[in-house]
């Protein structure tokens, strides 16, 4: 889950690292009233769990109460990266005398965290990565021993920094203990700012709670932004089943991420387009009921594929809660069933017993019906 | 990781719902399960093993040799840490859903104790005819089989339609590992790669992987110096454009991630990528002559 800087901000300073005053504004009424209570010049700054904010116009200066009310009102309402923007920070403007680039990630080549730092921040990464490699400095951690102040000294050697090492180096470790509190996936301070006065603060913030710490991460999650979802996509997640609605015709009930996948991609080669992502895999295979419903509500869905290969997810589990919902709602769409793998037997049966159908013996066979069925109710293209 | 059917088992989080239907499935196919898991339940049965408060308690009086998990995400760290404490040598992480911070702690441990993991989220290893660890349907008989391909995954759904494929062409499997589907693991494509090329019992390899990552392209770097044929399937090649990496994330993995980039990466390599998992069976012919 990502987060606005807003909400990843008070992270940073909960772990000792500066962050400028600011205040949250949902109308151009309320940035100039926070301009006026700042009573500094200020940046306002679009609130969107995106990159790129600046270069699509989404962050401005204001000098005074009245700028930053105009400022607000140019960029309240824009769309970046398919976000609306519905509110904007409005901040401390700072005199910069350096800007340097900070992170800490989880690394899946080294399987434990990577800490990184760039004296040359302010932009991209992969821009610093492309124009001074030289000077992005990677360490990777040893989850167990953890990154303190010494190991930080021992990663910006040779970086030039003078005086701004010593505090540097101080916030690099803060950061990861931010990192290691929060479950986070990245925290990246760009730019981490170094004042004309020689303190450092953090102008920016990016911050990816893992999804797999939610549960223990609530009250922290409850300030992070889901991802839009459409109103299928909401009422699957109240389900906690993983449903993101495509363009296509054809209706898609599997279980297992790699299982789901790979038949929208055999759909795909057969020339057809799936109507959803849904996989009931793992722990959700005993809602094939309230799926299949989903499946069925998407008033595109011209015809039903059912592809189940049970390791963990007992097929015919699913199929019992697939047959309930199709009995409770009776859609007038043809279906074509591929079912293999544990309790298959049972399923087959079951299949025989109450729709009087045998699914295909092949996937391949199952999903080539399926897509000539949508073609003929003048779905496809 | 390749299990031969002599491993003695623990069985964590024994006494649960899919623990008990796992455990019996396992027993029922060879698996040498010797004893189980459940603080709560300590000094009864079941299963027909005996139960016990730790893993430590379980290694001091029977020993194991493997232990795998039926235990809810948010207990993963502390059942790994019994195990691994207790010196087992082989652990296998069934869970999905366990915090990736949790994930790290649990590899450095076994690294620093030199214990080896599968997984987590993986649905465990088969070796047909002998026995088989976690939750594939290693007891269907259209679906797994002793032959001499080596299959590899990260998804088990994905995994077992395959070895149905190779069934149904009529290949039989020498072992099969499912890595995982999480980011972090702790066996990856390319260390199961480098053990079934070691394996005697395999004259082939299948590598089922899926976008995100960078597994399959490491895997394709081992692939290289190998004289056994290599097929793969990836899945993904339709999926919608979504899932964003975090910036720094992106970086580290340069472009690696995409179907296309592991589809070069493993033809480079001299594998045959796969359009359709049906595909496997002639492929493999192909390739072995």
């Amino acid at each position: 889950m990502n987060f606005e800087e807003h909400a990843a901000k008070p992270l940073l300073h909960a772990a000792g690292i500066s962050v400028p005053g600011g205040r949250l504004a949902r109308s151009a009424g309320e940035a100039e009233a926070a301009a006026a209570q700042l009573g500094v010049p200020v940046v306002v700054k679009a609130q969107v769990a995106a990159g790129k904010r600046g270069k699509a116009g989404g962050i401005r200066r204001a000098d005074d109460p009245p700028s930053a009310h105009d400022a607000a009102q140019a960029i309240l309402g824009m769309e970046i990266a398919g976000h609306r923007v519905a509110s904007v920070l409005v901040e401390e403007r700072a005199e910069i005398a350096a800007e340097y680039y900070a992170a800490v990630l989880s690394d899946a080549a080294s399987k434990g965290p990577l800490v990184m730092f760039s004296p040359d921040g302010g932009m991209d990464v992969e821009e610093i990565a492309a124009t001074v490699p030289e000077r992005l400095r990677r360490t990777q951690v040893d989850i167990l021993q953890g990154f303190g102040v010494g190991a930080a000294r021992a990663m910006l050697a040779g970086l030039g920094l003078g005086d701004a090492e010593e505090p540097v180096a101080e916030t690099l470790a803060a950061l990861y203990r931010a990192w290691r509190e929060n479950d986070a996936e990245l925290l990246e301070v760009n730019p981490l700012a170094r004042l004309a006065d020689g303190r450092l603060v953090a102008l920016d913030c990016k911050f990816t709670l893992d999804d797999s710490g939610i549960p223990r991460r609530q009250e922290l999650a409850a300030t992070g932004s889901p991802e839009p979802l459409t109103a299928l996509e909401e009422r699957a997640r109240s389900l906690g089943l993983s449903y993101i609605e495509l363009d296509g015709e054809i209706g898609v009930l599997a279980n297992g991420a790699g299982l789901t996948m790979t038949t929208m991609d055999v759909i795909a080669h057969h020339g057809g387009r799936p109507a959803n992502f849904l996989e009931i895999g793992g722990a959700a295979y005993t809602k094939a009921r309230p799926a299949l419903e989903l499946v069925l509500d998407n008033p595109r869905v011209r015809c039903l594929l059912v592809n189940f290969c049970g390791a963990f997810a007992r097929t015919d589990v699913m199929v019992a809660g697939m047959l309930d919902a199709w009995a409770a709602l009776g859609p007038a769409i043809p279906v074509f069933f591929s079912v293999h793998g544990t309790g298959s037997a049972e399923a087959r049966a079951m299949l025989r017993a109450r729709l009087d159908v045998d699914p295909y013996e092949t996937m391949d066979e199952a999903i080539a019906a399926a897509v000539a069925a949508a073609r003929h109710a003048g779905g496809a293209p | 990781m390749i299990v031969a059917g002599a491993e003695r088992v623990l069985v964590q989080g024994i006494t649960g719902r899919q623990g008990t239907y796992w455990s019996e499935r396992m027993q029922a196919y060879g698996t040498r399960i010797v004893a189980g898991v459940n603080p709560k339940k300590a000094n009864t049965r079941h299963c027909g093993v005996p139960v016990y408060a730790s893993a430590g308690e379980a290694m001091r009086e029977t020993g194991f040799d493997l232990a795998v998990q039926f235990i809810p995400p948010l207990g993963v760290k502390a059942a790994s840490q019994d195990a691994i404490e207790a010196g087992c040598r082989r652990l296998v992480i069934l869970t999905e859903h366990v915090p990736v911070h949790d994930v790290m702690e649990v590899l450095a441990m076994a690294r620093a104790n030199g214990a080896a993991v599968l997984g987590p989220n993986t649905a465990g290893l088969v070796t047909p005819g002998a026995c088989f660890v976690g939750f594939m349907p290693a007891f269907e008989s259209g679906i797994f089989r002793p032959g001499r391909v080596g299959v590899i995954s990260r998804s088990g759904s994905l995994g077992t339609l395959i070895c149905l494929n190779l069934v149904q062409a009529g290949f039989g499997q020498s072992a099969f590992i499912g890595v995982g589907g999480d980011p972090i693991v702790g066996t990856t494509t390319r260390d199961a790669l480098a053990q079934l090329n070691a394996d005697a019992r395999t004259d082939a390899v299948v590598i089922v992987g899926e976008i995100g990552g960078a597994m399959e392209e490491d895997a394709a770097d081992y692939a290289r110096t190998m004289s056994k044929p290599v097929v793969a399937f990836i899945a993904g090649s339709a999926a919608p454009a979504g899932k964003k990496m975090g910036h720094a994330g992106a970086i580290v993995m340069g472009d690696k991630g995409t179907h296309a980039s592991k589809r070069a990466a493993l033809e480079a390599a001299g594998a045959l990528v796969l359009d359709t998992p049906s595909g496997v069976g002639p492929a493999l012919r192909a390739a072995l002559g």
